[in-house]
């Protein structure tokens, strides 16, 4: 009986939060997120370094007592570095046990993307766009959207490499 | 009843379950060993087997309950009759037996799986054996010896009123658990006058039961109205009234004091959920920071503010208490690990046929829970093998003047802010030819056969991939060996060693951190980051003199204090960090050491002595890349965040390059 309950409140906020995106900006393109996994958003904290990790991962911040991961996905996507201002955020998302937060230039809003104007990315080499699962239209705008799952998991080749460097090493 | 509410029900009759099955294997072991179980220790099993049968019973695990209570009466027997000629190996390996068929029953119901395992064969054993002990000791008349004779002197309540009716009733319902209702006292109770007698004297009842003792005491104290219930069991050759006997189940009141003297030692526990601990821990982490935070608050500086000054040290005060009272908390004592162990030597040397005796010591050594649950596994791998691998066939020893019964013994200790655990064993003692020839053919070997110590080459059966036993038996020498042992303790932070003598046995000592939690820790300065050290690693730390430094021809710098050479790690250069202190005479030098080595860390400077609170550092950081030298992070006062150095790794990083080198050179 609570079971039932529970399952349909789930369900409920399921359908308030679906297909909604937060829209952030990244240099000119504006990035859309799907809105359930994204926890909060914050302002740019000081960020203490952690040693020999990949440059995307400025470092780790304290999160009201909670640690997390920070990465630039400025820098992730291979774009120049931007020293951080007002207007730069971090979006904390949570995928799967994960907590890690984004650093990008800025947050625009909230918007509804049905999924019917979504069309998947135009498939070039591999590499391209492995962080893009869709592009979606709203009226004459383009928002990419992001896959999250790529973009926290998307380290196993480096990861091999490094590993290999590592045994070399030794 | 939903699931839901059953839920904390459930938790503690698994908790309580799984410490009283503790208890009794600790108990039936103890037995063992003396060759005898003695009155309490038969009262004791029969206590705890009598509340896992009720409570597993309300759990609707009926499996276990059937059990229970079948072992139940094969105690109830022990204790009644107290049968001389029983051979205790027999019945401790029943026991056991039982022993874990509940557990793996338990185990099933903490994993929420269905209870289906069928108890119906281990009944048959329990009840085989219950009339084996029977006939043994009784005149071979089964039938006979199975239906026990029973006296009860009841009493009603003073002012219930028709005794005799009562007693009628209580009567008729006796005999449907009866096989004969030998002799009534009054004998007729359809007359007005036994009223009076029973009032008077009570009502007396003979009777034969297949019941045992404990379930007739049962039956008749739930009749209603009973005051006083004066029950015993009677044998056939002392038909009169034993003492001894009657003792333990007089009166209703009796058994209640002892019932309640247990409780009240029970009731000084209680079971708390360890996520709830782990909360605590947090939230008691939390206060430490923000009170740092408050008291170190910059716009304090420069006020005047005796009265502020004076409560901050009371609160700092009772701040600590209270994080050394949640510390303690979590810490266990080593002895379930330790008991473990002794049932494994147990069975193991049974079945390997081998006499070992397992000896323990230092089992109130306490340590973070998180550790203890680390540490078993690896634990019983180390003592499987030194039983399998390490102690001879009774033969050899004897062939070889040890005495027949090999011995193995576990220490624990405290060592400073660690715990030492060593397994110790009489055996044979590594080859170390046979690990060399097998470290070679595994392509194990970095170094050169004659330039390695003798500990070097014991250690190298820690390597992942070594097993140096040809055949594989059931215990052990499955290929996965020793390094997992040194993977698990590694992951708690701790160092694995072992040291041996040919001949006379191997020692392997274990190094495990006190706890997980929280750390005295140094605070030093390296660029714009802060770095926490272990105080317990800091042996000192100065300002370094120009000439004191030397380098080698590879540009390693090396430093001599008090004629000894310590290798310097530049931690700047090791994590590429930015800073403008790069020369010696700016910046100050920590000598940390880890087991017998020592090495000089260069930092810019100490900021400052604090405890921490350790946090592993992000899931996602773990997986990207394992940072070497930081096992962890913690957060300051002011909320900023520090790494916290490993100093064994940073000295194996260390070593590890200098091999590099070596080789690169060559």
């Amino acid at each position: 009986m609570t079971e039932a309950m529970l399952d349909m409140e789930l369900e409920q906020e399921e359908d308030t939060q679906k297909d909604k995106y937060l829209i952030f900006a990244l240099g000119k393109e504006y990035y859309g997120i799907e809105i359930q996994r994204v926890t909060e958003i914050i302002g740019v904290q000081p960020i203490t370094e952690v040693p020999e990790l990949p440059e995307y991962i400025k470092g780790i911040i304290n999160l009201r007592g909670k640690i997390i991961p920070v990465m630039d996905v400025r820098i992730r996507f291979k774009k120049p570095f931007k020293e951080y201002n007002d207007r730069t955020c971090v979006i904390i998302i949570d995928l799967e046990e994960i907590s890690i937060g984004l650093i990008v230039d800025g947050v625009a809003e909230v918007a509804i993307i049905p999924e019917t104007e979504i069309v998947s990315p135009p498939e070039m080499d591999q590499n391209s766009n492995r962080f893009i699962k869709g592009i979606g239209k709203i009226s004459t705008e383009v928002k990419l959207i992001l896959d999250c799952y790529q973009l926290l998991n998307e380290t196993e080749n480096e990861k091999l490499n490094s590993i290999d460097n590592g045994r070399e090493s030794i | 009843m939903t699931n839901i509410e059953w839920e904390p029900l459930l938790e503690m009759f698994i908790f309580e379950t799984t410490q009283m099955l503790e208890q009794l294997e600790q108990n039936i072991l103890k037995g063992e060993e003396a060759k005898i179980f003695d009155a309490s220790d038969i009262n004791e099993i029969f206590r705890i087997m009598h509340t896992i049968k009720s409570s597993a019973a309300m759990m609707q695990c009926l499996p276990i309950s059937k059990v229970a209570h079948s072992v139940e009466d094969l105690f109830s027997c022990l204790r009644e009759d107290k049968p001389q000629n029983i051979e205790y190996s027999i019945l401790t390996d029943l026991i056991l037996d039982v022993l874990d068929f509940m557990k793996a029953g338990i185990e099933k119901v903490s994993a929420r799986v269905e209870l289906n395992d069928d108890p119906t064969r281990l009944i048959q054993k329990i009840n085989d054996r219950l009339y084996a002990i029977k006939n043994e000791n009784g005149d071979g008349n089964k039938e006979f010896i199975l239906c026990n004779n029973y006296r009860a002197t009841i009493f009603f309540e003073d002012d219930c009123g028709m005794e005799h009716l009562r007693a009628f009733t209580l009567v008729h319902n006796l005999k449907e658990h009866t096989e004969s209702m030998d002799e009534i006292i009054p004998s007729n109770l359809d007359e007005d006058k036994s009223q009076e007698i029973i009032k008077q004297e009570g009502l007396k009842i003979r009777f034969r039961s297949l019941k045992t003792n404990e379930q007739m005491h049962e039956i008749l104290s739930n009749n209603p109205f009973i005051r006083d219930l004066l029950f015993e069991q009677i044998l056939e050759e002392q038909e009169t009234l034993n003492t001894a006997k009657g003792e333990s189940y007089q009166s209703k009141e009796g058994g209640a004091e002892e019932e309640n003297t247990n409780k009240t030692v029970h009731q000084n526990l209680i079971s708390v959920n360890v996520t709830k601990l782990d909360m605590l821990m947090d939230i008691v982490g939390e206060l430490v920071i923000s009170e740092a935070m408050v008291l170190q608050n910059p716009d304090l500086t420069g006020l005047k503010i005796d009265n502020f000054q004076k409560s901050s040290i009371q609160l700092q005060k009772i701040t600590n208490e209270l994080r050394d009272i949640v510390m303690s908390i979590r810490m266990l004592p080593l002895s379930t690990t330790f008991r473990k162990m002794q049932r494994l030597v147990r069975d193991m040397s049974k079945k390997l046929d081998k006499e070992v005796r397992l000896i323990t010591s230092g089992e109130e050594t306490e340590v973070d829970k998180n550790i203890i649950e680390n540490i078993s596994d690896p634990l019983m791998h180390l003592v499987r093998n030194s039983l399998d691998h390490g102690i001879e066939s009774s033969e050899e020893r004897e062939a070889t003047n040890k005495p027949k019964i090999g011995t193995i013994s576990l220490e624990a200790k405290h060592v400073g802010s660690d715990v030492l655990i060593i397994i110790k064993d009489d055996g044979g003692g590594l080859d170390k030819k046979k690990i060399l020839a097998k470290a070679k053919a595994n392509g194990l070997l970095h170094k050169a056969e004659n330039e390695m110590s003798d500990k070097e080459i014991y250690n190298l059966i820690f390597l992942p991939g070594f097993s140096t036993k040809e055949s594989v038996t059931e215990f052990s020498g499955r290929g996965v060996g020793m390094d997992v042992v040194m993977r698990s303790i590694g992951n708690i932070g701790g160092t694995v060693s072992v040291d041996s003598k040919e001949g006379a046995g191997s020692t392997i000592t274990m190094k495990i951190p006190l706890t997980l939690a929280i750390i005295d820790g140094m605070i030093i300065q390296v660029g714009k980051g802060w770095y926490t050290l272990p105080i317990t690693a800091i042996r000192e730390s100065f300002r370094p003199n120009e000439h004191d430094i030397i380098k080698d021809s590879e540009n390693h710098e090396m430093i001599i204090v008090r004629g000894q050479c310590y290798p310097i790690i530049r931690l700047h250069e090791l994590y590429k960090i930015h800073t403008k202190i790069t020369d010696f005479k700016n910046g100050i030098l920590v000598m940390v050491e880890q087991g017998e080595k020592s090495i000089c860390l260069f930092a810019d400077a100490l900021l400052g002595q604090q405890q921490v609170v350790v946090k592993s550092l992000p899931n996602y950081i773990r997986n990207v890349k394992k940072i070497v030298g930081v096992t962890g992070c913690t957060l300051l006062g002011d909320g900023n965040i520090s790494l916290i150095l490993d100093i064994g790794s940073l000295i194996d990083f260390r070593n590890i390059n200098l091999i590099k080198n070596y080789k690169s050179n060559l």
